[in-house]
């Protein structure tokens, strides 16, 4: 039975395609697949170690640009030396993307961390309106305003075999599928492990988690580059899934959505950023026939209020509590729920 | 402020000279005291007296204005918590200090941390020995819940035990983190008598381990029945130091305490 339930869900995961021949519906799984992902790397940090990150999507953009530079190629004057970089596939730009997001996010995790809180929170969002304005502005490196364009797809190599480009939704759908699930398995092993009880002991009690020898800076950093990296992968995929990106993928707006999604999800859940961003990903998607834009964004803005006043905690711990006094009552052995991360236990 | 030291066992843990100052008030001044190993020391005094100060000093969590101090010959000042956590000298807290939103058997796992080895790559890639490190960790933690009697509670959210057992916990928490000594600060404050008689047993039978306890404690009879020796503190420096039955005597503590002292003691 514990098994049986994310095998089911695999199994839809897997097979949307075969059945969902709406070419937007797709388009917008995809994108909100993205979403997802960059949602979850910030549950990371916000969930399990209790950091809020306001510039998470920094990262993201991040990511985005370095792959898509690493896949078109530039040609710049940096202090007087020119360098030029020759387009390399695509598929490297994602590891590229990965690796700078990371980077930066070791950067910001060594600086920030000295500083905790309210001051956190605005380092992060100064962070990234920074990198948003050197997007902008750097104009020879990322054309500024006028956009990266003809980011080309991803190419998988197959020796042998050949290669192949992911050209279609299809493609993209399984790929950021893929992505998600080394994502929620990356996550699921670290917070269900000694790492992960050094973060949740951070969030929950600095002092005396220090006090037994835990060093605090260390986890907190190594959450920042695993999110940072993860987030930075969700960048790459954005960007060759939609072919341009321009410095507005640096906004403020971006970073909320992916707190939204956490927060109503369940943060410190691992299911929580995913069902908060299927809600969210679709609700326009949803109130799109009914309701004027501007009604759209009331009412998002109401359910967000609804949910987090009803449900403070999230959706997912509040769903797990009501099966756990279900299983009770019918008088089934409830299973021992070790805090909010059993699922990745049976997740492998 | 006469040292007088017994037959000098090694000395493990060095107090030289430590002052500790906010702004103009004077929290600890000039303090000198070693503990040697395997001994249990009290350090008493009344309240606002310094001795959290000086707790907070020797874990690291202040800096010391002036001062040094020593565990087994290593400097501490300018340590981290968990650089000196790591060195084995492990401490509780005065107000409980448990991870209340999880459960008992949890806690001592997180205290374990220093216990265990598994890595980021062993723990991505879910090598066999990661779980098998985890495997032992489980038996460490019910090993630590059952010296102090935790055993039954172990799958209880921690924050809804009773407060003496959660004092307990804290216990647990500090023997998890592997101390070779041990700071204790008011174990058995707010417990009943028959709680304190249980961290008493607890507290000899940690020191029958082989660990050094430093302890500090307003429960006078519990702490003169259960140290080698007494630190007096008041107003941030040493006023006497002995072993118990002296200081119960001593003229300036009885002042120190207004008299109380010796009717408690």
């Amino acid at each position: 039975m514990k098994r049986a339930v994310p095998a089911f869900w695999l199994i839809v995961l897997l097979t949307v395609p075969l059945w969902l021949q709406d070419q937007y519906i797709l388009h917008i799984l995809i994108t909100t697949g993205i979403f997802i992902i960059a949602a979850m790397s910030l549950n990371l940090l916000l969930g399990y170690t209790g950091q809020l990150s306001l510039g998470h999507v920094a990262f993201f953009g991040i990511g985005a640009y370095a792959s898509a530079l690493t896949t078109l190629g530039f040609d710049i004057d940096l202090f007087g030396l020119r360098v030029v970089h020759q387009p390399w596939p695509a598929i490297v730009g994602l590891f590229v993307g990965m690796v700078a997001a990371g980077i930066s996010g070791y950067v910001i995790g060594r600086l920030s961390f000295k500083v905790r809180g309210a001051y956190f929170v605005i380092v992060t969002i100064s962070f990234a309106e920074v990198t948003r304005l050197v997007a902008l502005n750097w104009v020879e490196l990322t054309q500024g305003p006028l956009a990266l364009t003809n980011i080309p797809p991803y190419t998988l190599g197959f020796p042998g075999l050949g290669e192949y480009t992911l050209w279609n939704k299809i493609a993209y759908y399984y790929l950021v599928v893929a992505v998600g699930l080394v994502g929620y398995l990356v996550i699921g092993r670290l917070v269900g492990s000694r790492i992960g009880r050094a973060m949740i002991a951070l969030k929950e009690n600095e002092t005396l988690a220090s006090s037994v020898g835990i060093d605090v800076t260390r986890y907190l950093v190594l959450a920042a580059v695993v999110s940072a990296a993860m987030a930075g992968a969700a960048g790459s995929l954005y960007a060759h899934y939609l072919k341009i990106i321009d410095p507005d993928i640096f906004l403020f707006i971006y970073t909320v959505t992916m707190v939204i999604m956490v927060i109503t999800g369940g943060k410190g859940t691992l299911a929580g950023p995913i069902v908060g961003g299927i809600i969210f990903g679709f609700l326009p998607v949803i109130l799109r026939p009914f309701a004027a834009p501007a009604v759209q964004w009331i009412l998002y803005g109401g359910l967000m209020i609804a949910i987090v006043f009803v449900l403070p905690q999230g959706i997912v711990p509040a769903l797990e509590r009501w099966l756990a006094s279900w299983a009770a009552s019918t008088r089934k052995p409830a299973s021992a729920m070790v805090g909010g991360n059993s699922k990745s236990r049976d997740g492998q | 402020m006469m040292p007088a030291r017994d037959a000098p066992a090694e000395v493990v843990l060095s107090i030289e000279h430590v002052a500790v100052h906010f702004g103009g008030l004077v929290a600890l001044s000039d303090l000198n005291f070693t503990v040697g190993n395997g001994e249990i020391v009290g350090l008493i005094g009344p309240n606002g007296a310094g001795k959290t100060t000086a707790f907070n000093v020797f874990t690291g969590f202040l800096k010391p204005t002036t001062g040094e101090v020593r565990y087994r010959k290593t400097l501490l000042n300018g340590l981290k918590p968990h650089e000196i956590a790591g060195l084995g000298l492990v401490r509780t807290f005065q107000r409980t200090s448990i991870f209340a939103n999880n459960t008992v058997f949890e806690n001592v796992l997180i205290g374990l941390h220093r216990r265990g080895r598994s890595g980021l790559w062993d723990t991505l890639l879910a090598l066999p020995r990661e779980k098998v490190a985890e495997g032992e960790l489980a038996d460490e933690a019910r090993e630590i819940l059952r010296v102090v009697g935790l055993e039954r509670r172990a799958a209880e959210v921690a924050g809804t035990l009773p407060y003496g057992e959660q004092r307990l916990l804290g216990i647990a928490l500090a023997l998890a983190a592997q101390p070779s000594m041990l700071l204790l600060d008011e174990p058995v404050s707010g417990m009943n008598p028959s709680e304190t008689a249980k961290v008493m047993k607890l507290v000899e039978a940690i020191r029958a381990s082989g660990v050094t306890i430093l302890l500090v404690e307003h429960d006078m009879p519990m702490v003169m029945q259960v140290s080698d020796r007494i630190v007096v503190l008041n107003y941030g420096r040493i006023i006497a130091e002995g072993p118990p039955a002296a200081i119960q005597k001593n003229p300036d503590v009885i002042r120190a305490y207004l008299g109380e002292g010796k009717k408690r003691a």
